[in-house]
């Protein structure tokens, strides 16, 4: 047993943005243990104060390259709120299949490239290519779908530029959509394959618990409640699993659900609700609605024996797992849908008023955030927004303050690969860099 | 034949560009065949300080980054800005509109004069260190990516286009914006995207910056005939700073 550790991980790598590992172990006491960030600031919400209305949504897709579809469609939602718009079913339902793709495509990232190499014992996906050439081409090709869903629906795959308040500026063909049916039907079975390749090896998974609460959304639109979208990522309030029977909160009251507060050690403010910190994330999501996975999520979650109330924050990937299966199936209901009602061309009119709105939506790492006021002229006077990570930040320190002790004695190397794979399993999206993001710790 | 030894660096930025490399899918298993890869933080945990090829995404907003890309610059061969943020300071220069002491407090309230949150006037790459070449765009356009990098490979100069984007919504038949009176930077702005956000119904918005002498008579003419004066084109010029 090793008694004394120094782990001084910085920048973790296989993480989008930046973050800090630090842990000091002397003659088997922890002198310190923290997650630290130090990612730069970017300002987001003074920047976009004096915008138009119709610019809200490509500003702030900026705030992430791999989340950007959901912070466009939480924008554009919020902006709808404030200006009290509502939009047709029919862009409701391609926005939601928007969103889709994008769940599918960042979770085939981060479990395929960003995770699996731990798993095999890798630095990164590369080494994995002559290893394990067919899950690699599988994980590719499912990645690649993701992508072409993306690009058709948004116009293009990263920062999307379809999305418009009131609307849509493009809405896809019945051609392009039955297309897309085929492309994603045929892309199932690779997904089954990905995840037994994942299982194989899902053992080197650490098996740490800690209780913590799990904040998502769930549905309360009537009509996707009665589909496979009733495991919500785009409408629905805030739910927890610390409600205990009190209602769910409705999304305009956020700001009471991300509670940012100080911690003595930290310069920053991170979030609570009902304790000292929360998860948000799949594992989140799937802890809330569970039961509303699509038979294959279902699937996949029993493979890997996930089950609804799990607290080990490392089968978040896992539960991603479950979740790309499950809106792939999601998405394949919504086409039919679209299919069946028929496509037709949609007028936009909108006009600017004072107000100020609120929305969220699930990124694919968590529950996301934001809020804008306008003027009558349609200018922004005020925005908020709360990333998925910067609620995370709290929940990751806690996890680090129980593994930490429980497995320093196998020593430096395993304990700096189980807090790096920790952090991974978060899907950490640190240049998310808006509200009190910047998390420091007093040396 | 030794390999050229690539390295990817991100500053401030959304990191998209990199996903763009990523978004290459199949093509990047022929890609990564060509060079060495040897840091690339997002994707795997290799580091190296030795590097012929420094790609470079993101703006620089404050002085320890300013000096990381000194230090990355003295050890490059070749230094190539990598999207709208590393070429023209990207979304993160509407911050310099502001007065960046108010833009502090603005996002962290009381906190917000602490020295960890200090923050520079946004600049793009060429304004801090000599920059070879540049890939345009928010985000790149991967498949011009892969063109330039295959280029550098083979020793010849990359083309990049220097006519607007209006030369590529001709060739694919796209409806003018101006037709549904919108917007947009397409007359002034650098080709090279192929175009996509008018073909998806959304004006150009000028990601990849102005071409090097853009044409301002017949932008004043596109103005005049929309009955559009340039200070409503110079609004629309705010989001990537091509004011």
């Amino acid at each position: 047993m090793s008694k004394t550790i120094n782990i001084n991980v910085h920048h973790i790598t296989r993480v989008e943005g930046h973050g800090n590992i630090v842990v000091n172990i002397s003659n088997g006491t922890i002198e310190k243990c923290q997650w630290q960030v130090p990612e730069a600031p970017r300002f987001f919400e003074a920047m976009v104060r004096g915008r138009r209305y119709d610019d809200i949504q490509t500003i702030v897709s900026r705030i992430c390259g791999i989340c950007s579809i959901s912070h466009s469609l939480v924008a554009t939602k919020a902006v709808e709120d404030a200006l009290g718009l509502k939009v047709t079913e029919q862009t409701d339902l391609v926005r939601h299949l928007m969103h889709y793709s994008e769940q599918l495509q960042s979770h085939v990232l981060h479990v395929g490239y960003l995770v699996a190499p731990d798993l095999f014992g890798e630095k990164s996906v590369v080494p994995l290519v002559p290893k394990a050439t067919e899950a690699v081409k599988k994980i590719i090709k499912a990645h690649r779908v993701a992508n072409q869903m993306s690009a058709l629906l948004a116009g293009r795959i990263t920062h999307p530029v379809t999305l418009t308040p009131g609307g849509m500026t493009r809405i896809p063909t019945e051609q392009e959509l039955r297309d897309l049916k085929k492309t994603l039907e045929d892309v199932v079975p690779d997904l089954v394959d990905i995840c037994k390749v994942v299982l194989s090896v899902a053992g080197n998974l650490p098996a740490f618990e800690r209780p913590t609460e799990y904040v998502s959304l769930r549905q309360t639109n009537p009509f996707y409640k009665n589909n496979l979208s009733a495991y919500s990522f785009y409408h629905g309030d805030i739910t927890s699993t610390d409600l205990n029977g009190k209602a769910d909160m409705p999304v305009n009251q956020w700001e009471n659900v991300a509670n940012e507060y100080v911690v003595p050690q930290s310069t920053a403010k991170w979030a609570k609700w009902h304790r000292d910190s929360y998860f948000v994330g799949a594992l989140a999501r799937f802890n809330n609605q569970a039961e509303y996975l699509s038979p294959l999520g279902k699937t996949v979650a029993d493979m890997f024996g996930l089950k609804k109330g799990c607290c080990n924050p490392y089968m978040n990937s896992v539960a991603q797992l479950a979740e790309a299966a499950h809106v792939v199936q999601a998405s394949l209901e919504l086409i039919d849908i679209l299919l069946t009602k028929g496509l037709k061309p949609e007028k936009l009119r909108v006009s600017p008023r004072a107000g100020r709105g609120y929305a969220a939506v699930e990124a694919p790492r968590g529950i996301l955030f934001h809020a804008y006021e306008f003027n009558k002229k349609g200018e922004c006077t005020w925005a908020n927004c709360c990333i998925p990570t910067n609620q995370n930040h709290a929940n990751i320190q806690n996890d680090f303050e129980k593994l930490v002790p429980q497995y320093m004695h196998e020593g430096q190397d395993a304990l700096r690969q189980k807090l790096e794979m920790l952090v991974r399993a978060y899907d950490p999206c640190i240049s998310c860099s808006t509200h009190y993001l910047h998390v420091e710790f007093v040396k | 034949m030794t390999k050229p030894r690539v390295a990817i660096f991100d500053f401030a930025c959304c990191e998209g560009c990199q996903l763009q490399i990523v978004n290459l899918e199949e093509d990047i298993l022929n890609l990564i065949e060509l060079v060495d890869v040897v840091e690339w933080r997002e994707a795997m945990s290799e580091q190296s300080h030795e590097y012929d090829i420094a790609i470079i995404e993101g703006s620089i907003t404050r002085e320890e980054d300013a000096k990381r890309l000194e230090v990355i610059r003295s050890r490059a061969k070749i230094l190539i800005a990598l999207g709208a943020c590393a070429t023209i300071g990207g979304i993160n220069r509407m911050k310099n509109n502001f007065d960046l002491q108010e833009v502090r407090s603005c996002v962290y309230g009381k906190d917000g004069a602490m020295p960890h949150l200090n923050t520079q006037p946004t600049k793009a790459c060429h304004e801090v260190v000599e920059v070879d070449y540049k890939i345009h765009g928010c985000p790149i356009n991967n498949a011009e990516f892969a063109r330039i990098l295959r280029a550098l490979l083979l020793g010849k100069r990359p083309f990049v286009p220097d006519y607007p984007v209006c030369v590529e919504c001709k060739a694919r038949e796209t409806i003018c914006r101006y037709e549904y009176n919108e917007i947009c930077l397409g007359p002034i702005i650098r080709a090279g995207c192929n175009a996509p956000c008018p073909a998806a119904g959304f004006r150009c918005f000028g990601c990849r910056g102005l071409v090097d002498n853009p044409n301002l008579q017949a932008a004043q003419e596109v103005m005049d005939k929309y009955d559009l004066t340039v200070d409503d084109l110079k609004q629309k010029m705010v989001l990537f700073n091509t004011k």
